[in-house]
This record gives structure tokens, sequence and C-alpha cells, in this order.
């Protein structure tokens, strides 16, 4: 035993013990993730509890499990439960109930032993409403312009309220947000004239007429939307919930009804699928509680490719100047230790920078000088995208120096010799030969600073990300591309809606979800990054020899 | 050949404009970290800097009775004087604000109306709040009234109105039931109460109030009056003051303060506060109640003025002298008594005037001297304190031969941060209220008169705590992990296990702070002892493991070499793991009486929080592994062969070798790897921000939260107004964490390159 202890097998072991600890952290968290959060679009089963609890009454609980757990019987004493001897835990079932308009909470807590019967009626249905969450009951009739007909009908109904609702869509949307956009751009004009001195009679009276015109526009597209409201208002669906209760419910509110009891597993496979394309295409509801997450993916992409645009650049040009130009000096030294120290400072730091250096400097100065015509209140005086994206770009300066410094540090020197002395300059020789020979190398310097930016969300707090933005940054109204406007990011979604949202419960599966769709992303963009950068050390190795 | 030359100058020309443009490329990176460092001075300077006074104009008057009171608008564009004949005089005062109209002059009578009847001349005039005025005559008449100001808006130029209003009416307000004259008065109101205390000529110390029926806002409200005498004991009173919640009064008698409750219908002695003074001869002089009313400022006949506020003791809550503030002479010849004491409107600032006309500036909560200085050569007569804190308006008199000579000076005052001090900052301080020096946080409330809080201490400590525990946690897995996967492991192996655990560097802490908030935090609350198991089981199974291999037979030995280690730990560990977890509550029922946490906080009386260190500890150890496991092992890696080899043939074991050469070695290496983990694990903004509570508490223990200043920043910076002393401390801690990592990062890079230089030298 003594000899073993001397000869450090013990402690080579448990050395070994240290990599494996992060290896199943690593792979443990990715796999917590990804369970919890496929489980989130897979179509559950809907039970019906019949419970009589200790005083012997009787009721019924319509639902999907959410949650189990084992609790030690003395935490229940003051219930009098009557158990069998020997017993020390017990189930205890968490139960999503939604019908928020009968009940105040959507879940509720059965134990196990309170459980007379368990079903799982095929009749049994799950109405997905725009507001008010998940509707659990049995469908007692339908209602059809004040006439009751067949179930039948029921799928033929939804596709109909779909289709008007996503008219009612476009027209809100689209055509009144324009009329909206287009108002305000006149009234600012003609404050900008104004200010100027330079608002005349004619032009003031030009503006009126468009005004005029705009709003003439937007009474007839009320009119419309109002026709298309009333046609959705027309059927009604009346449900059994589970004490009993008849429930009309209005077709313009339910998104879909479904029988999961009645599928099979190809069938909800099926929705398994199209549940995951729902959520990143679908906008959120019910304050991000619910609904597809498209808003907070389309304003990382853009954010992100914002900074990409300003980032690449610079890193490049830093990085080429560290190794191509600069000479062996303190300057060089002092540069290296400024890249590394850019890559230390706390992001939240950069938050800080930003909002006072760029939104509140840069952005009010331009404000006093772009556009007084809207002041007091600011464009780019407040967070945004833009300073989002510049803000990260720093952040993520050092990612691409570093990573494209080893890419340059691989190129055998004889390339750039031999280029020389053929004659070119050292510009040619860095244009034509050093660059897309290091090309795969930026590029993986660019992929994970995208990697990097798009999981960061502590300076965007600061800079631009809102909850909740009820423009995306690009749109149909010109000039398209809105860099004054506030975004929503994945990252901070997650923090939203896990953290601040009034019902963080019912919200912690699409938290998960969200949490797995950013971990993908960044997983995926980071196992590229390293996949070419390992086929690029290869093909290096070959050009040596 | 001319062609190929022109070609040759354009090609250099594009050669050097290309070298130009990536110097400038290059350096703008250093330019960038020194910007950062630069812009964050700039927005934290002000706060340091000391308050000025300077003087903006001067008005010589034509009026020749003694000015009472004076005032001036928010802006600092009108200021008013009411005189002892009973007149209130307004005039312009110029600015440099372009939205002014500029048609006016300094000193241009903007309204002029009198105050009394003809005959009658005022003998007192007493202020609460910006703009309430007690006006008391000669001949007894008691009146309120409001100068008021208005911003009338033409062609965006701006013009100040002003107005006298008289909100209760003209007539005479009947403060004695017995209607004597009165000798000394305050008054403080409310929109639907107002409140007098006054002595009178037959000593007699009287308590009134007057219940609105509607609102005092609304003009001539009708209102129910309601007399009390508080107590005839007294032959002399100097000063009375009634706090601005009506509830209390402070009545100085010579070197005395009787503190008495205001109720609705008696008044009740509540507390006597008797100085003492530390030189004979010592005496009061006078004294004012600071903003928001809690804290009394008493000044005596040595300069000097004390503090006293209602603290909590054993005997129950008492007034005590908290401070003292004293102006800085020469005291040779005894320091001039203290005049007047003007405390500001909104904040914790007072200003007093000596017998010798000098002023100081004070701010209370950072215990600072903030200006010192003579204003006007002259006999002051009144002195008011502009509305926004930013200007002093001062008559002043001087009594040449025969003709009188009035003077009314406006003063601008630069006064922004008073409540941030390094000691404000860093030491304890006394708030009001409590019962002892502390450091405390605690920005913002929705009160106007909210003395703001601003230590740094608990939210500094909190960062240290949290990385702290990020390290005790993070150090060892990462550091063994970094030795194993450099040393003792086969190549093929380690170009799959060194940048899975780095991918856990790409995972967005986020989703780390996520996890930890809203699983790790009630998964480890439920099943705690099981965490303290795991410390136990984890090397204990490893060594288990480790002998069990030891003792196999030698020809599985080469079946399953010592190689694979990690991978045949990974199935021990989590039956390990999964051991402890179901050992738990079992382990609760045995020695907790089925619950750790309740043990915990009703037995050992510690407090317990959801959220707390050790979460933050394990979720951010999680975060910093990567961090250092990758840099500690790339150290480790790059030792030089050579000098393993050397010692590996001299005959010592491969842990020998570790230990002995390897570590020694790259020992900088690591070291610079655990410096860079503690820089990003202070930094780091999510994760506590996520799986803690916030809350700024001073206090090591594992199961409390925190507040880090990387969270505070995050959760407060959306809030604070653009350029407020909150603001400025907000950068002054997001510099304090560029500062630290700064060190952090720099010391690790240096020690970095060093060792490069070692390696490379060998």
């Amino acid at each position: 035993m003594n000899k073993w202890f001397k000869s450090g097998s013990p402690w080579i072991w448990l050395s070994a013990g240290g990599v494996s600890i992060s290896l199943i952290s690593v792979l443990g968290l990715l796999w917590l993730i990804a369970s919890r959060g496929l489980s989130y679009f897979w179509p559950s089963e809907l039970y019906q509890f019949n419970l009589t609890d200790e005083a012997g009454a009787k009721q019924v609980v319509i639902g999907e499990i959410y949650d189990r757990e084992h609790i030690p019987v003395s935490q229940l004493a003051h219930l009098n439960l009557t158990l069998p001897e020997g017993q020390e835990t017990l189930e205890r079932l968490l139960i999503k109930t939604g019908n928020r308009e009968l009940v105040s909470l959507d879940f509720r807590w059965i134990l196990s032993t309170n459980i007379t019967q368990t079903t799982k009626p095929e009749t049994l249905a799950v109405v997905e409403r725009r507001t008010n969450g998940n509707f659990y009951g049995f469908i007692d009739h339908i209602v059809l312009d004040g006439v009751e007909v067949a179930q039948d009908r029921l799928p033929e109904l939804v596709e109909r309220v779909e289709q008007f609702q996503a008219e009612i869509d476009s027209l809100q949307k689209s055509d009144i947000g324009a009329i909206n956009y287009q108002l305000e751009r006149l009234r600012l004009k003609a404050r900008k004239h104004q200010l100027q001195g330079e608002l005349t009679p004619e032009l003031q009276q030009s503006i009126d007429d468009e005004v005029a015109k705009l709003e003439s526009d937007y009474r007839t597209l009320e009119k419309e939307l109002m026709v298309f409201r009333d046609k959705i208002a027309r059927d009604q669906l009346v449900m059994r919930a589970m004490d009993g209760q008849l429930v009309t419910i209005n077709f313009e509110n339910i998104l879909k009804v479904s029988f999961n009891n009645q599928l099979g597993v190809f069938e909800k496979t099926k929705i398994f699928f199209s549940q995951i394309g729902a959520f990143i295409v679908d906008d959120p509801r019910e304050a991000n509680t619910e609904g597809g997450v498209f808003p907070a993916i389309f304003g990382t992409v853009l954010m992100v490719l914002l900074m990409t645009v300003i980032v690449s650049p610079f890193g490049v040009i830093a990085a080429i100047y560290l190794h191509e130009y600069a000479g062996k000096n303190s300057l060089t030294k002092l540069l290296r230790i400024a890249v590394i120290n850019l890559a230390g400072v706390p992001s939240i730091v950069y938050g800080v920078f930003g909002l006072g250096f760029f939104v509140y400097m840069v952005g009010g100065s331009l404000d006093q000088i772009f556009y007084p015509e809207t002041l007091p209140s600011p464009t780019f005086g407040t967070p945004g995208v833009l300073w989002s994206a510049i803000t990260l770009a720093i952040l993520t300066l050092p990612v691409v120096i570093v990573s494209t410094e080893e890419g340059l540090s691989r190129i055998p020197s004889a390339m750039r010799h031999g280029s020389l002395a053929l004659g070119a300059t050292k510009a040619e020789t860095l244009w034509r030969i050093i660059l897309p020979i290091a090309s795969p190398a930026i590029m993986t310097g660019i992929i994970l600073a995208i990697a990097r930016a798009a999981g960061e969300v502590a300076p965007l707090m600061l800079v631009g990300v809102v909850k909740m933005a009820p423009n995306l940054p690009l749109d149909g109204n010109f000039p398209f591309l809105h860099l004054e406007r506030k975004f929503m990011h994945l990252g901070f979604h997650i923090y939203d809606v896990g953290f601040q949202s009034p019902n963080v419960e019912a919200a912690r599966p699409l938290v998960y979800a969200t949490a797995l769709l950013l971990v993908s992303i960044i997983v995926a963009l980071n196992m590229t990054a390293v996949t070419i950068r390992n086929r690029l050390r290869e093909k290096y190795k070959m050009l040596e020899h | 050949m001319a062609k190929v030359s022109k070609s040759n100058r354009s090609r250099e020309l594009k050669n050097s404009v290309a070298k130009w443009l990536v110097t400038v490329g290059g350096i703008s990176v250093l330019f960038t970290l020194v910007l950062i460092f630069l812009y964050l001075l700039y927005v934290i300077k002000p706060i340091f800097e000391s308050a000025t006074v300077e003087p903006v104009t001067q008005i010589a008057l034509t009026t020749k009775t003694e000015t009472l009171s004076v005032g001036v608008d928010e802006l600092k564009e009108v200021a008013y004087q009411i005189s002892q004949s009973g007149n209130i005089n307004f005039y312009h005062l110029k600015t440099s604000d372009e939205q002014a109209k500029n048609q006016y002059q300094s000193g241009d009578i903007a309204l002029s109306q009198p105050l009394v009847e003809q005959g009658d001349i005022l003998s007192q005039v007493i202020s609460f709040g910006l703009d309430n005025k007690l006006l008391l005559t000669k001949q007894g008449k008691i009146q309120l009234i409001k100068p008021s100001f208005q911003a009338q808006y033409t062609d965006n130029s701006r013009e100040i109105v002003p107005r006298v209003s008289y909100p209760l009416g003209e007539s005479s307000l009947v403060i004695d039931e017995q209607d004597e004259t009165i000798s000394v008065l305050d008054f403080a109101m409310s929109d639907e109460k107002m409140v007098f205390v006054a002595f009178t000529q037959d000593s007699r110390l009287i308590y009134t109030s007057f219940i609105a029926e509607d609102d005092f806002s609304y003009s001539d409200s009708d209102y129910e009056t309601n007399f009390i005498e508080i107590s005839d004991e007294f032959t002399d009173v100097d000063e009375v003051y009634i706090s601005p919640d009506l509830n209390l009064a402070f009545v100085r008698s010579h070197s005395t303060v009787f503190v008495y409750d205001l109720d609705d219908d008696s008044a009740s002695l509540r507390a006597t506060i008797n100085p003492e003074f530390s030189q004979a001869n010592t005496y009061l002089t006078t004294m004012a109640l600071l903003s928001g009313g809690s804290s009394l400022l008493l000044g005596d006949n040595q300069g000097q003025v004390s503090q006293w506020f209602e603290v909590a003791t054993d005997n129950g809550r008492q007034f005590k002298q908290v401070r003292t503030f004293k102006s800085q002479t020469n005291a040779t010849q005894g320091e001039p008594a203290i005049r007047a004491i003007y405390p500001e409107q909104f904040r914790k600032s007072f200003y007093t005037l000596n017998e010798q006309g000098e002023l100081n500036i004070f701010y209370t909560t950072s215990d600072a001297h903030l200006w010192q200085g003579t204003l006007v050569e002259e006999n002051m007569q009144a002195l008011a304190i502009a509305p926004r804190a930013d200007g002093l308006v001062v008559m002043s008199e001087s009594l040449n031969t025969d003709s009188v000579k009035q003077t009314l000076h406006v003063f601008s005052v630069h006064n922004e941060h008073p409540e941030v001090t390094w000691h404000a900052l860093w030491q304890e301080v006394w708030y009001e209220g409590y019962a002892e020096p502390d450091y405390i946080w605690q920005s913002t409330s929705g009160s106007d008169d909210f003395e703001a809080k601003f230590s740094l201490v608990p939210i500094s400590f909190g960062t240290i705590k949290a990385a702290l525990y990020a390290m005790l946690f993070a150090v060892p897995i990462a550091l063994t992990a970094a030795i194993y996967t450099a040393y003792f492991m086969t190549p093929g192996l380690r170009k799959k296990v060194k940048p899975t655990i780095e991918m856990m560097e790409a995972l967005p802490t986020v989703i780390l702070g996520f996890l930890a908030g809203l699983w790790l935090a009630p998964l480890m609350e439920a099943y705690l002892p099981a965490v303290f198991l795991l410390f136990i089981f984890l090397p204990l199974s490893t060594l288990i493991t480790a002998f069990v291999w030891h003792n196999l037979p030698r020809d599985l030995k080469t079946k399953v070499p010592e190689t694979l280690a990690p991978l045949i730990l990974i199935p021990v560990i989590i039956l390990a793991a999964y051991a402890a977890f179901a050992l738990s509550p079992v382990l609760e029922l045995v020695f907790f009486g089925g619950d750790m946490r309740q043990y915990i906080t009703n037995d050992l009386g510690i407090d317990f929080d959801q959220r707390n260190a050790l979460v933050v500890g394990i979720a951010m150890g999680f975060a910093v592994i990567p961090t250092i496991f990758s840099m500690a092992e790339d150290a480790i890696f790059s030792v030089p062969t050579h000098l393993t080899s050397g010692s590996l043939a001299l005959g010592a074991t491969q842990w020998q070798t570790l230990a002995k050469v390897v570590l020694l070695t790259a020992s900088p290496g690591i070291f610079s790897a655990v410096m860079m983990g503690l820089g990003r694990a202070v930094g780091e903004t999510m994760i506590v921000l996520m799986a803690t509570g916030n809350t700024p508490i001073l206090d090591w223990s594992i199961f409390q939260g925190m507040r880090t200043l990387a969270a505070n920043i995050a959760v407060e910076m959306p809030e604070s107004e653009v350029g407020s002393s909150h603001y400025r401390i907000l950068f002054l801690a997001a510099f304090v964490l560029f500062v630290f990592t700064f060190i952090f990062n720099t010391i690790a890079e240096f020690v970095r390159q060093r060792l490069r230089e070692k390696y490379s030298s060998m």
C-alpha cells in the first residue's frame, strides 16, 4: 500500500479524475439542455386523474404531467394521510391544468396516494390559444354562426380562422405599419423645415395633402380590418372543463386543437418537427412565455452580422501589423498586452463604455447634428442595434486578431521570401500570397468571434437589447435597415423569460428550448471553426515538407 | 521602359500606403484600450472634484431698509428680495442661456409689489420649502405668501414672469387664540395640513394647526384651526423648527433643544438634547434641520456644527451626536461663532456662516468639507440657496458714513457630487437612522430626501467572495485535468479531450447562469447533503478504482491500460454521484431531522439563501475551468521533452518527474493560467446575476448570496440618470473592474512571455 502511494499512481488517477469530471460536466450539461429543450416540442400525453382526498371528496383533474418528485412523508404529517407502515417517501405530481379563466394557477400538485384512477381518454383535447394559455377539456359542441354543427367541421373552422388571422397580421403589420411610419416621417419633415426656417406655405400644403391621403388610406384599411375581425369572430367552440363547467372559446382565439392521446408515434414525430419549425418562425406570445422566438433569432443574427462587418477588417489588419510589420520593440510588446487585455476585460465594462461613449456621447452628438427634428426624443442617442454591434466588435476584436495571427505564423517564411525574391512588393505579397493562404484562419477567427458575440448578453443589456421590440430592425419601410432600433436577442431572451417573467414555472420549458437553440448555434459555429483550423494546420504541415 | 517605371512607382505607392494603413490599423488596438481607460476616467473625474463658488452678478440696489429674505427662481434668471418696509422686488438677472430672452440687463425690475398695508412694516419672514414665506408685521398681522415663477415661451425664447400669490388668502392668519404678539415662530405645511409652533410675548409655547378641507394647493381653501398650548414653563426661546413631515418640533432655549411630538390634538415632549462641549464657555448659537428633517444641526460659538439624529439604542430611540464639522482656520484667536446654518433643500449639504462673514460648505453623509471662503466683505443680511443648489443669492449692506449701500450678489455654485468622497466609498459611514456606522450600498429609493448609500465595500467584497468560491472549485479540477491531459494522456485521446473541455469556454454564460439559477439551485437545496457527500465520494471512489486497478492481474492491466483512466473513471464518478444523491434523503432523515435546510436555518441559526455562494462557486467554476485548463495545459505540454527524458533516464518515476521537473518548470505558466481564470471570475456578470440573490451583504457564509460589481452595474445602470452621482459611481465600479482585470492579465501575460523565452532558450 505504502509502495503504491510512493509510486505516485494514486495521484495520477486523481488527476485523471479531474479530466473525467470536466468531461462529465461538459457532456452532461449539453445532454441536460438537449433533453429538456427537445421535450418541450414533443406532444405530451393528456391525463385524467380521478382523485379522492383525505376527507373523501372526489375530484377530477385533467392535464399534462409536468414534473414528479418524491418527498419525505414527515413533511406531510399535517395532512394525516393513511399510509402503509414503513413508507418513507411519497410521490407527488405537478400537473399543468391550464384553463386560466377558471383557476388562477395553471399548475397544481397532486399526491399519488389520492389518485384512484388514471385514464387517457382519446377525446381529451388541448386547445392552444392566443391569450390565456392552454385549455384542457372535452369538446362539447361547436357553434357555427349561431348554429350548432357536427364536430368533424373543427379542422376546417380552425383553418379558416388561421387564414383570416394571417391576413389581419399582414394588414396590421405591413400596410398599417407602413402608413404610420410614413405619417411619422412627414411630421418630422415638417418639423425639420420649421427648425431651419424653410417651411413655406406650399411645402406645408403638400405635406398636409400627403397626410390627408395617408389618413384616408388608413381609414379604408381600418374598414377592411373590421370586416376581417367580424369574420373571425363568427364561430365558437364550447369545451367541457375538468369540473364539468362549459366554457366558450371564440375561434379567433384558437391556434390549434389537438387530441394528443389519439396520436401515434409517427404523427407525434411529425408534430414534433412542425413545433420546432413554429418555434423558430413564430412571434412570441403572452409576454414572451409562449410562442416562438423569431424576433430574437432575427435580432441576434442581424447584430452579429453587423458586428462581423466591423470587426473583420480591423482584426485582420491588426493581426497583419503585429505579425508582418511590427518590429521587435516595446511598442509591439505593448500592443500584445493591449490585445490580451482587450480579451480579458470583463464584458460588462464594454457595455458601460458603449453606453457612455457610443450611445450618449457619439449618438447624442449625431442626434444634435442630423436629427434635430426628433429631439428631445433621441434617435441614435439611445441604445440600439448599431451601438450593440460596435460594442461587441471591440469585445471580439482580440478573438479575430489571435486566430488570424496564428494562421499567419504558420505560413512558412519560404513563401514570403519566394514572393519577394520574384520582385513583388510587400503589399503584393500580402495581398496575393499571404492573405489567400491565411483566409481559412481568418474565417476561423470570424466564426469564433460570431460564436462569442452570439452568446454575450451582459453588455447588450446596456447598449441595445430589449425584452420586446415592436419592430424588427429590418423591414419594408425606407431605408429598410433601421440601425437605431432596439432589438431582441436569444441570450437576453433566456435571462428575461427565465428570471423576469411573471410566470417562471410555465415559461421554463420555453427557456430550455431557447437555450438549446442558442447552444446548438454556438457549438455548431465552434465545431466549424475548429474543423477549419485543424484542416488548415495539416495543410501547412504539408507545405513545410 | 517609362511605362514600367510608372507602374513601378504606383506599386511603390500602393506598398507604402498599405504599410501606412496596416500600421494605423494595428496601433488602433492600443488606441481602443487607452480610449476605454480614458473615457472611464473622464466620466469618473467630476465626482472627486471639490466645490467651487464663483460670483456671477452684482446689483446695486436703491432700497434703503433692511432685507429680510431673498430668493431666486430655478433657472437663476429672476431674483427677489423682501425688505423690512414690506416690499417684494423681483430683479432680472442676465444669463448666458441661449433660450433666455436677452433684452433685460441685470438689475431691471421685473415686479415690485407692496406686501403690507400703509404704515405697517415687516418684523419677520419665515421660509418653508422653496417658496413658502410667512410674513409677520409689526402690527401683528400674519400672512402666507408664495413668490412663484412661470416660464413663458415666445418664438423659441423664454421669459420668466414672477408673481406673488396668497395661498391662504390676504387676511391675517390667527395663530394664537389669545392674540398675543408672537416673538418666535416656525411653520411647516403639506397639502392638507399646516402646522405652527410659536413662542408668544407672554411666554407661552403654542402649537397651532390648520387642517384643510380639501387641499392647500387650491387657492382660498377653507380650513379648520386647532389651538394647543404646549408649555408655559419657558422663559426664553431662541429658535423653533418643525420637521417637514409635521411630526416633530425642535425648540431651542439657550443650549438645550427640546423635541416635541406633534400629534393631531396634543404635543408631548419626546426628548431633550443637551450637547456636551469639550471646552468651557461654549454655548449654542444656532440650529437648523437637514434636508429630510431627520437630522438636527447645532452650531456653537466655537465655530463647530454637530449633527444629531435619532438612533435605536438599548434604551429605545435616542438623539445622538453623530459627527461634527469645523472649518479649518488657524485657531490662535479662537474660532468665530456660527451665525447661521443654511441647509440645502434636497441634498444633505449645508452652508454655515460665521461671525466673521466666512462661508463653509459641508456634506453630512460623506463628512466632506467642500468649500471655505468669504463671499462678500460687507455685512451679509440674507442668503438663499438656488432651488437646484447651483447658486447662491446674497444680500449685503455696507454702512459708509451716512449712506446705506445695498447690493444683491449672485454666485454660481458647482457642487454636483458632494456625496462622493473616498471616505464615503470605502469606509464605514454612519447613515441617518442607523444604530452605528456601516458599509451599505443602497443607491435609490422612492423618496426625494433619501440619503443615498454608496459604499463600494459590500459589492467589492461580493466580487471577491464570488471569485474565490469559484476558484476554490475550479482550480483543483482544472489543474489536475490539465496535468493529466498534458503529461499522461495518449496523443489520440488528447486530441479529442482538449477541444471538448475547451468547448465549455464557448458556452454562453447566460446559459450557465440560467441553469445555475433555475436547475442547480433548487436541486442543491433539495439534496444539500449530497453536495457535501460528493466532496468525499469523488476522490474516494477514484482512489478505490485506482487501487483495484493496481491489484488487477497483469494481463488484464495490459488490456485496460492506465492511460484509459479518465474513461474508466467516468462511469465510476457517475455512480458515486448517484450514490451521493440517493443517500442524501437518508442522511437528512438520520442527521438533520428530515430537512438539512431547515436544520441549518433553525438549529444552527445560519441564514440560507437558495441562490448562494455554493451555487455561484460551482456555476462560475465551470465557466473558469476551461480558461485555466487550456492555458495550464499549454504550459505543461510545452515543457521541453529533453528535461523529462533526462529526469526519467536518471531513474525518477513518472510522478517524480512531473512533480519535481515538469510542474516546477511550468509553474509560471500555471500561475498565469490561474491569474487569467481569476480575471474572468472577477468580471463575470450573467452567472452571478442569475445565480445569486444580488443582495449587497458582507458575509463570507457559503449559504448566502452576494452582489458583485459587475452584476450591480448590469442591474442599476439602465435605471441611473445620466451624469448623476449614481451613474458616475457605476462607471467607477466599471473602472475598478477594468483595473483589477488589467493587473491580473498584464501580470499573466508578462509571466507567459518570460516563460516562452525561457523555453526557447532551453
